[in-house]
């Protein structure tokens, strides 16, 4: 699926990258532990998290993830907004908690990975 | 920081980084930077992916547990050796901090996403060549090395 494809289920709303909402999407992971998510390694992933700093940013650059979407409709400052534009990685929020975000993703069709 | 070196034979690349110790929100601006060099001189995204990963969690500890430090990196077109030095605590037991989900990071840190215990595990893991020394009150030193042959 593409990101779009991800907007559209999480019924979010994209904050920053509209340009790139055609880029693929082959794994997923959830997580407020960046520590757990730098442990995992998978192209093109989406990070899903309720943890909002500029490490989130971070953390999903270095592990060359694509979109981060931030869970109960969070909203991130300007600091992480102009970080995530730099490294061409697609900010979105969703009304939905965490546990239904993924199980949405999951139902559609999105793995973890092993 | 950014120099040249000729060595015999092969063209070697040096970085030399202050991480932060007072605002852990900079943490990580380090090896961010080398991502994007380490990009632009054709290294795989593998061979990227493991080195960035293993510095940005030493630049997290250092910003964590040692009030900052310094990073040396070096390229070299078979392998790249990141050097991270602080003036911190110490490590008091090397292999105890080297197993997963054993951290002293106070509650603040963990309310940020790390002290989970995976910082010295992932960089084990991404690493190919990886050598701590650690002084107790003097500080702590670690050398890693990602081969890209």
């Amino acid at each position: 699926m593409t990101i779009a494809d991800v907007r559209d289920i999480l019924e979010a709303e994209v904050i920053s990258g509209e340009g790139h909402l055609d880029t693929e999407v082959h794994n997923a992971c959830g997580s407020d532990m960046m520590s757990d998510v730098l442990a995992f390694v998978k192209d093109q992933s989406v990070l899903l998290t309720g943890l909002i700093n500029p490490q989130v940013v971070r953390t999903a650059d270095m592990m060359d993830m694509v979109c981060i979407v931030f869970v109960r409709g969070k909203k991130p400052g300007d600091e992480i907004v102009t970080l995530a534009n730099d490294r061409k990685i697609v900010l979105m929020n969703t009304p939905h908690r965490m546990f239904t975000a993924c199980g949405l993703l999951y139902e559609a069709g999105l793995r973890g990975g092993n | 920081m950014v120099f040249w070196e000729r060595l015999p034979g092969e063209m070697t690349m040096k970085l030399h980084y202050e991480v932060p110790g007072n605002d852990f929100t900079r943490a990580g601006e380090a090896s961010g930077e080398l991502k994007l060099k380490l990009k632009r001189l054709g290294f795989s995204s593998d061979v990227i992916r493991r080195m960035t990963i293993a510095m940005y969690e030493g630049e997290i500890n250092m910003a964590i547990h040692a009030g900052g430090g310094v990073a040396d990196v070096e390229i070299l077109p078979d392998r790249i050796t990141v050097v991270l030095t602080d003036n911190g605590p110490g490590i008091p037991d090397i292999e105890q901090a080297m197993k997963e989900g054993w951290s002293t990071a106070p509650d603040n840190i963990r309310s940020l996403g790390f002290g989970a215990g995976m910082g010295l595990p992932n960089i084990k893991k991404y690493t190919d060549m990886l050598d701590i020394k650690s002084v107790v009150g003097e500080g702590t030193s670690l050398t890693m090395t990602v081969l890209a042959g």
